[in-house]
C-alpha cells in the first residue's frame, strides 16, 4: 500500500505575531515553528496503517523553505519512510488552490492508495487543501475524521459533526481523509527513531516544476483585530489579584453574595 | 450581485445556520436564491426561490450527490457568490464546488467590509482581507458572525431538483458521542481548563476552584483530546453549549469553537499568561497570571469567605 501524508509547518500559535513590511503577512522571523497540529494526527494514522498492512510505504510531503525539513524529520522519526520537500520560499503567499495544485501535480502518477491531510492549518485555517487535492486527483474524500479503520481495501471512518454527533461512512480506497484533532494519540519520536530518521531519503523538488495553477485569491492586508469588549485587565501579585477578583465577583455576580 | 445560499439539513431538520446566510445576504444587500437538500415538512422560513432536493431520496449527506445537485443550480442561476456556513457540511462541500467551478474559495468569513471579505488568521489573533481574482467565488461564513440578520420569515417558492448519481460513500449511521454524567448546561458556575493548565495533574486545581464556587468544572477541546478530562465536560461546538452565571476560563486561548459554546455566560473571567489571547475579547475580567499559582490562591481565599 502506497500512502501519502501532507504536512505543513506553522508558527506556534502562542507566538507574539508582528505584521511584516508588505502588510500582507506576518513577520516569519523570530517565531518558533512546529508541525501543524492536525497533521500530526494524519502522520500518526498513516503510521498505524503501515503497522497494520505489511509492505506499506509512507511518503511525507511538505512545501516551504528549507526550514520545513526540520518538521519533516519529526514525521520521518514518527515512522514515515521517505520525505518529499517541495522547496518554495513564497509558500505563505500561495492560496489553497495553488498548494493543492502543486501536490496534485506531484501525486498524479504515483498511485497513492491513501492520502492523509490535516482538516485545516492552524495559521490560515482555510480547510480546503485536502478536499481540493482529492477533487484534482478524482479521488474520494472524507473530511474531519475522528475515527479510522481499514480492512481489505475499504475504510470505515467517523466524521465529526456539530453538537457531539458523528456520522459513520465507508468507502473503498483510493481515498483521502482530512484529520481532526483527537483522531488518535500522536506518538513522540523515540531517540533511536530520531537517529534512524536522519538516514531516510529526503528529496527536494523545486516548486517551479510543479506549479501549474495560478492563484485564485490574494491577501490584500493582514492586521490585528480591534480589541472589543474592553474587559478589565488585572496584572500583578497573584495574592492581590485574587483579592481583587473576589471583590469584583461579589459586586458583579450573585455567586459569592 | 447574486448569492446562492446553501442551507443545511440533518436528520429531518433545517439547521439554524440559515440565520447566518440571511445575515450575510442582508449585509451585502444582494439578490439571492437558496438551495437545500431537505424535506417539505421542514422548510426554512425564506421569502424567495428555494431549490429543494428531497433528503428522502438523496439520503443523508453524500458529497457526490450534493455536489451534482448544487452544480445544476449554479449553472441555472449563475450566482456571483455561493455561500455556505463554515460547518462540517460547508467545509466538506464548499471546496468540491470551488474545484468544479475553478474559482476561489474564501473560508470562515467574519465580515463583509465594503466588498472585501475578512477572515481570521492564527486562531483569531490576526485578520486578513482577501481579494478574489475569479469572477465567481465560494465563501463559508463563520458561525454567528452574521447571525443578527433578524428573524427569518416568508414562505419559499419551491423548485424541486433531483440527482442521478450515488457517489462512492456508504452512509452507515449517526452516533451521539457518549452522553450523560455531567450536565454543564445546568451549572451556575463553570470553571474550565484549557491547554494552558500544562499537565493533567493540574485538572485538580480547576476542579477544586469549581467545588469552592459550588459549580462544575469543564474543559476545552485540546484537554479532552489529550484525555485529561472526559468528553462530557467539553465546552464548545462539538461539546456542550453553556450559559452559567459565572464562567472562569483557565488557560484557554479562546478558539472560535470554544467561544461559541460559552459566550452566553453572564460573567466571564479569563486567567491567562497571554494578554493577546482571543478569550480576552469575551472576558469581563482578564487576569494575567500563571494559573498554577493563581488558581490555588483564589480557591483558598474563596473557601475562607
Amino acid at each position: 500500500m502506497n500512502i501519502l501524508v501532507c504536512i505543513k509547518q506553522v508558527p506556534d500559535m502562542e507566538s507574539k505575531f508582528r505584521i511584516d513590511a508588505s502588510a500582507a503577512w506576518f513577520d516569519t522571523a523570530d517565531l518558533a515553528w512546529r508541525m501543524n497540529e492536525y497533521d500530526e494526527y494524519g502522520v500518526e494514522q498513516a503510521v498505524r496503517l503501515k503497522e497494520q498492512v505489511a509492505g506499506a510505504d509512507i511518503t511525507v510531503l511538505s512545501i516551504g523553505p528549507d526550514k520545513v525539513k526540520e518538521t519533516m524529520k519529526k514525521a520521518l522519526a514518527m515512522g514515515c519512510d521517505r520525505g518529499v520537500h517541495i522547496t518554495d520560499s513564497d509558500v505563505s503567499r500561495r492560496d489553497p488552490a495553488e498548494i493543492a495544485g502543486i501536490i496534485a501535480e506531484y501525486a498524479r502518477d504515483k498511485n497513492f492508495d491513501m492520502i492523509f491531510t490535516g482538516m485545516q492549518s492552524q495559521d490560515r485555517g482555510s480547510g480546503q487543501v485536502g478536499v481540493l487535492l482529492a477533487e484534482m486527483l478524482s479521488c474520494a474524500a472524507v473530511t474531519t475524521i475522528v475515527d479510522f479503520s481499514y480492512r481489505e481495501g475499504r475504510i470505515e471512518v467517523k466524521r465529526e459533526l456539530e453538537g457531539g454527533i458523528r456520522a459513520s461512512v465507508a468507502l473503498n480506497i483510493p481515498a483521502l481523509v482530512t484529520c481532526q484533532l483527537g483522531l488518535n494519540k500522536p506518538r513522540y519520536p523515540t531517540l533511536p527513531n530520531i537517529m534512524k530518521a536522519k538516514k531516510k531519503e529526503l528529496l527536494s523538488l523545486p516548486v517551479e516544476d510543479l506549479r501549474k495553477l495560478e492563484s485564485r485569491q490574494q491577501t490584500a492586508r493582514i492586521y490585528f483585530p480591534e480589541k472589543k469588549g474592553g474587559g478589565l485587565v488585572l496584572e500583578g501579585d497573584p495574592a492581590r489579584l485574587a483579592d481583587e477578583l473576589i471583590q469584583i465577583l461579589k459586586q458583579k455576580t450573585s455567586i459569592l453574595a | 450581485m447574486k448569492l446562492l445560499l446553501v442551507a443545511e439539513y440533518r436528520n429531518g431538520q433545517v439547521l439554524g445556520s440559515a440565520h447566518d446566510l440571511m445575515g450575510f445576504a442582508g449585509e451585502t444587500a444582494a439578490e439571492h436564491v437558496m438551495f437545500v437538500v431537505g424535506s417539505e415538512s421542514s422548510l426554512p422560513l425564506y421569502d424567495g426561490t428555494l431549490y429543494l432536493a428531497e433528503a428522502s431520496s438523496c439520503g443523508e449527506y453524500n458529497p457526490a450527490v450534493h455536489k451534482q445537485l448544487l452544480l445544476g443550480v449554479i449553472e441555472k442561476e449563475k450566482p456571483d457568490l455561493v455561500v455556505f456556513s463554515h460547518s462540517s457540511y460547508g467545509w466538506d462541500l464548499a471546496p468540491r464546488i470551488a474545484a468544479a467551478l475553478g474559482c476561489a474559495q474564501v473560508s470562515e468569513v467574519v465580515a463583509y467590509d465594503g466588498g472585501s471579505l475578512v477572515v481570521p488568521v492564527c486562531n483569531g489573533k490576526l485578520r486578513r482581507t482577501v481579494e478574489v481574482k475569479t469572477t465567481a467565488a465560494v465563501v463559508t461564513l463563520q458561525a454567528g458572525a452574521f447571525g443578527l440578520g433578524g428573524p427569518l420569515s416568508g414562505t419559499p417558492k419551491i423548485v424541486k431538483v433531483e440527482s442521478d448519481t450515488d457517489g462512492q460513500l456508504e452512509f452507515l449511521g449517526y452516533e451521539q458521542a457518549e452522553a450523560g454524567g455531567v450536565d454543564l448546561s445546568k451549572a451556575e458556575v463553570i470553571v474550565s481548563a484549557g491547554r494552558g493548565i500544562g499537565k493533567p495533574e493540574n485538572i485538580g486545581l480547576i476542579a477544586d476552584l469549581a467545588r469552592a464556587l459550588g459549580g462544575e468544572y469543564g474543559a476545552s477541546r485540546p484537554v479532552v483530546d489529550a484525555e485529561w478530562a472526559e468528553h462530557n465536560r467539553q465546552v464548545g461546538t462539538t461539546g456542550q453549549t453553556v450559559a452559567p452565571k459565572l464562567y472562569i476560563a483557565c488557560g484557554i486561548s479562546g478558539a472560535i469553537q470554544h467561544l461559541a459554546g460559552m459566550k452566553k455566560s453572564e460573567f466571564v473571567v479569563a486567567i491567562n499568561t497571554d494578554k493577546d489571547a482571543p478569550i480576552g475579547d469575551v472576558a469581563d475580567v482578564l487576569v494575567i497570571a500563571d494559573l498554577t499559582k493563581f488558581v490555588p490562591l483564589l480557591t483558598e481565599k474563596i473557601e475562607k469567605q
